[in-house]
């Protein structure tokens, strides 16, 4: 058989000849580097290849050599706190071979072959065991149990099954028909992993952000795109979701995106401890850093990877949140690969596919029940920031994520503007999980709470209207009742929805909090309603004390938070003076 | 493994077409993407190419000068098995040189100490330090409002007419190494014209900063397609004095516009489906090959901090160049026409404009404790005065509420003393000290960004100052 050999190179993408009989999607070597690249299409006996590493210097001619395998990810212990490339490979490991700068050509196991894990297994020989029952355990990190599935798609009798100090190489047993079994195994990362049903969403995915648990809540399995132009906080919201929200497992997708934000990213992820369970971040979290600079096509991968990252630890029963920082740069690199395959360009040059592409990849989120015994389940869900070119939202991929997506996070300029952060526009976003939401919070919350959503939703939209009006005749020309929906609505503005992701205790809001805050405001409002219809002028009222008091139970402490709830209740009962 | 790495020059006969700045050859052996070559034409200088697409039958290459008169069918075609290297080294400081390298200043070439690859590798993200370091500009609008730091890539947003390269030029003047570390300016001109080059040049030539100022020049009537090599040389030259040598290094590039224009039209040569207005899809991932390369290291004490500048087509902030520049950058000044208008200097809007790390390096251990909540105050009773002054012009400044009021007459002063400083440098204690006295001629209760510490802590270091 001839040795296939590069025709063409023209950006990331190269051309082999012949590879008729390659599959698509099949992993190639490309050039004397052993560049990885992946065949994306066949035409006669000429391969498409598209290379997830730099090909400058890539010469006509030199040789590719197959694989016989589309692109693989190993899953297994360890993967949690670490940090992958956007094919999987593992950062620090690539700089202890090529030190501060990235080098292309470089091979390097996702997973630590030589880590050892200490493995208690459950099954017991004789059971007949299929795809996802649960073999035994692994501590990965203190408290979080790695439980060793049988991988999809295998069956048999457990003839034997062991225990001990194990690498994930090492067999743990085999099933009668000679089946070997280890701790990792491995999965192409474009299939979704199978699961046995799929569950509607009911709990919350509690982000510790009020503008989101309160207005816009999304449910564990959820999708939700955050679209917004540059500096509207995508990243610091994506960040923050990362560090305080409530899931098992997270894993952060840094796509195209900038290199100083991954190393603020690592930074401030090495130091900070989960708020709820005193561990640190990086023992729940998993991220996937493929920067604007890296290769265009391990942009592609790089979602993939993490999605299937997470379906892995769905499978074992936990609650994962994908966070996906930026969605467009994973888009762009589609349409960057299609233009130079001179595919027939759709909307702004995207391929026609783009919304297909989204929608499968949405779809892959959600919560499930799991295969296998005993029964779990577990729940993806998935956070997208998306970043339409100028801030236009009637752009192909915001509105490709719109027709998947269960909520929209839109974020807006002008209230980036404001310094109004998270710089979530109330009147264009939305939540189709607000019904759903609504009896887990009416019993974690507060049982008013469906009536406080509304409320506040209400009087941010009074809000507006009567600043349309101010803005002809003048704040001074209003009437009392609505110079207090303005103030009401500022304070909301400023201390319910407005929340600051660098102080310490402001940065996330427990349920708790963000009830409270909520309370506090619809008790200013009626009393301020009651006060001004029993004659009080508006200007009498003491608007600055409560001010203060918001303040101080935004920025309270765990400890003082009581405290300063009550302190805010007693100034709105006085603020009518004597 | 082998590797055949030894660089092989072939020379080819001919081309077989040529169109704008691309010629395409036939049947090249073993061409390599990024290959560089030289083309000669008889009775005309030398032309340097890269190879941009290779195939077994057409192989297209891209002519960094001027392509009038080029006679592809005769010229000799020489590709040098080699890509694209500059020459990086100490000895670059103080020149000025070419848009790809060569002397300008009549001095003989210089010798360098390495040869290095152009095209730069991307930092491993693991290898980054978080970029926390203060750099003091001189400038109140930045250093006080938009805080810069070391590694950080911060762009200029000027608009036509707007002195976007005299800002950056009063910054490479007067920013500061603290602590006395080395520091270096390298500054790539991409297209700009000649009085905007003399006017950042002139007032360096004579003075002691030139000392430490390597100048790359491709003025605008240079080849536009160099546009596309002089960046990156200036960031090669760049890394290597900061990541080698240690030093602390602010490349200024003006003006990315023009470096966009140029890749537009070798996509428009090769007959790209074009993106937006024209640009080509992948120009977000070309741009961030250049500003990716700002960054601080571990382990290592030198710095790459970029201060790009971009001119707005038709000050239009949405426009692609801007946009993409302003979703890889960390933040952006945006300039503002009103304020110029007005003689404000330098004319910085601070509304729109944005430091991303800024926090990063602000506060008691960099510059002041409570830096953060006092430039959240004048940002947040700007932004109101802004508001409020729109308002005003519809119903008058009687329809408005008193603290509205008393906001629309800070606008003025804190544009007046605050911003407007001229061309003189302004250090860090003066800027935070003309913003108090800002903030301190309006009501305690108005002031809810600052903390009843930092209120505290600045009554009693004012009286203390008085008392004494």
């Amino acid at each position: 058989m001839t040795k296939a050999r590069i025709t063409r190179i023209a950006g990331a993408i190269a051309e082999a000849q012949p590879l008729g009989d390659a599959a698509l999607y099949e992993l190639v070597e490309v050039g004397e580097r052993g560049l990885l690249g992946e065949v994306i299409r066949l035409r006669g006996d000429v391969a498409t290849i598209q290379v997830f590493e730099e090909t400058s210097g890539l010469a006509l001619e030199e040789p590719v050599r197959r694989t016989g395998s589309s692109l693989m990810t190993q899953l297994g212990p360890g993967l949690l706190g670490s940090i992958l490339d956007g094919v999987g490979r593992p950062l620090q490991g690539l700089a202890g071979q090529s030190g501060n700068f990235l080098a292309a050509g470089m091979t390097m196991p996702t997973l630590d072959p030589k880590a050892r894990w200490s493995f208690s297994p459950t099954a017991k020989p004789g059971m007949v065991v299929r795809g996802g029952d649960v073999l035994g355990v692994i501590e990965e990190r203190p408290d979080m149990m790695h439980r060793i599935l049988v991988p999809p798609g295998i069956e048999g009798r457990l003839e034997d099954i062991r225990g001990g100090e194990l690498t994930i190489s090492d067999s743990i047993g085999a099933l009668e028909d000679g089946t070997a079994l280890s701790l990792s195994h491995t999965w192409p990362i474009r299939e979704r992993r199978p699961m046995a049903r799929r569950l509607p969403g009911d709990r919350p995915f509690i982000t510790g952000q009020r503008v989101f648990d309160l207005l816009f809540p999304v449910v564990e399995g959820g999708s939700v795109a955050v679209p917004g132009g540059f500096g509207t906080g995508k990243t610091v919201i994506e960040q923050s979701l990362a560090k305080y929200a409530k899931a098992d497992v997270m894993v952060y997708i840094g796509c195209g995106e900038r290199g100083n934000e991954m190393a603020e990213v690592l930074h401030d992820f090495s130091r900070l401890t989960d708020p709820l369970t005193g561990r640190p971040i990086m023992d729940r979290t998993i991220l996937i850093v493929n920067t604007s600079n890296m290769p265009v096509a391990a942009r592609d991968a790089s979602v993939y990877l993490g999605m299937t990252i997470a379906e892995y630890y769905r499978d074992m029963g936990y609650h994962v949140a994908i966070l996906a920082d930026s969605l467009s740069r994973w888009a762009e690199a589609l349409r960057e690969i299609a233009a130079r395959l001179q595919e027939m360009p759709g909307e702004e040059g995207y391929p026609t596919y783009l919304a297909n592409r989204m929608s499968r990849l949405y779809e892959r989120a959600g919560r499930v029940e799991s295969e296998g015994e005993p029964s779990r389940t577990g729940a993806v869900t998935f956070i997208t920031a998306i970043s339409p070119p100028g801030g236009d939202f009637a752009e192909p991929v915001t509105q490709a994520a719109l027709r998947v997506v269960g909520a929209l996070w839109a974020l807006d300029p002008r209230l980036a503007h404001q310094r109004q952060f998270p710089a979530v526009d109330w009147d264009t976003s939305y939540s189709l999980y607000a019904e759903t939401t609504t009896e887990w919070f009416g019993k974690e919350g507060g049982e008013d709470w469906p009536k406080l959503r509304t409320e506040t939703i209400r009087l941010l939209q009074r809000d507006r209207e009567l600043r349309e009006i101010a803005g002809l005749v003048g704040v001074e020309a209003l009437e009392d009742s609505d110079r207090l929906v303005l103030e009401g609505a500022r304070i909301a503005r400023e201390f319910l929805i407005g929340q600051n992701a660098f102080h310490p205790h402001d940065a996330f809001s427990s349920v708790f909090k963000t009830y409270h805050l909520a309370r506090l405001l619809w008790a200013l409002m009626s009393t301020g309603t009651a006060a001004l219809g029993e004659g009080v002028a508006f200007d009498k009222l003491d608007l600055a004390a409560v001010r203060v008091a918001f303040g101080a139970v935004k920025t309270a402490s765990p400890e003082t938070l009581e405290q300063r709830i009550a302190d805010a209740g007693q100034r709105i009962s006085e603020m009518r003076g004597e | 493994m082998t590797r055949i790495d030894v660089p092989i020059a072939r020379t080819y006969a001919g081309a077989a077409s040529a169109a704008g700045p691309l010629i395409f050859v036939h049947s090249t052996k073993r061409a390599k993407l990024g290959e560089w070559v030289y083309i000669e034409t008889e009775g005309q200088e030398d032309r340097r190419g890269q190879v941009i697409d290779v195939g077994t039958e057409v192989t297209v290459i891209q002519i960094f000068e001027d392509t009038l008169g080029l006679k592809p069918a005769t010229s000799k075609i020489t590709l040098t098995g080699e890509t694209a290297t500059t020459i990086a080294g100490r000895d670059l400081l103080g020149r000025a040189l070419s848009g790809t390298g060569a002397p300008l200043d009549g001095l003989p070439p210089p010798i360098g100490e390495a040869r290095l690859p152009i095209w730069g590798a991307p930092i491993n993200p693991v290898r980054r330090h978080h970029p926390s370091d203060f750099i003091e500009t001189g400038v109140s609008a930045i250093d006080g409002m938009n805080t810069v730091v070391r590694g950080q890539k911060l762009p200029v947003f000027s608009g036509p007419g707007l002195p976007g390269v005299e800002l950056a030029a009063d910054i490479v003047e007067n920013a500061r190494p603290t602590r006395g570390e080395p520091f270096a300016v390298v500054f790539a001109a991409i297209g700009i014209t000649e009085r905007e080059t003399q006017s950042f040049v002139s007032r360096f030539r004579e003075s002691e900063v030139m000392e430490r100022t390597v100048l790359f020049l491709n003025q605008a009537a240079d080849p536009t397609i160099e546009r596309l090599l002089t960046p990156r040389v200036a960031l090669t030259t760049a890394e290597h004095l900061a990541f080698t040598h240690g030093v602390h290094v602010l490349v200024v590039m003006a003006d990315i516009t023009h470096y966009a224009e140029a890749l537009r039209e070798v996509a428009a040569a090769r007959e790209e489906i074009p993106g937006r207005r024209g640009y080509p899809g992948y120009m977000y991932t070309d741009l961030a090959g250049l500003f990716e390369r700002a960054g601080v290291l571990k382990d290592s004490p030198g710095s790459v901090t970029q201060l790009p500048v971009v001119t707005l087509p038709d000050d239009d902030i949405t426009h692609p160049i801007p946009d993409l520049t302003g979703y890889i950058t960390e933040g952006q000044i945006v300039l503002s026409r009103e304020l110029h208008q007005r003689a404000i200097y330098p004319p910085v809007d601070v509304l729109p404009s944005l430091s991303r790390l800024m926090n990063a390096g602000i506060g008691e251990d960099h510059t002041v404790g409570e830096h953060r909540e006092w430039a959240d105050q004048l940002y947040a009773i700007y932004a109101r005065g802004r508001e409020a002054k729109l308002m005003a012009a519809i119903v008058g400044r009687e329809g408005l509420t008193p603290g509205d009021r008393r906001a629309l007459d800070f606008i003025d002063e804190f544009e007046k003393s605050f911003i407007h400083q001229g061309r003189s440098r302004r250090g860090l204690e003066d800027t935070i000290r003309i913003g108090w006295s800002l903030l301190e001629t309006l009501p305690r209760d108005e002031l809810t960004r600052i903390s009843d510490e930092s209120w505290e802590a600045r009554r009693r270091s004012a009286s203390g100052k008085e008392g004494s």
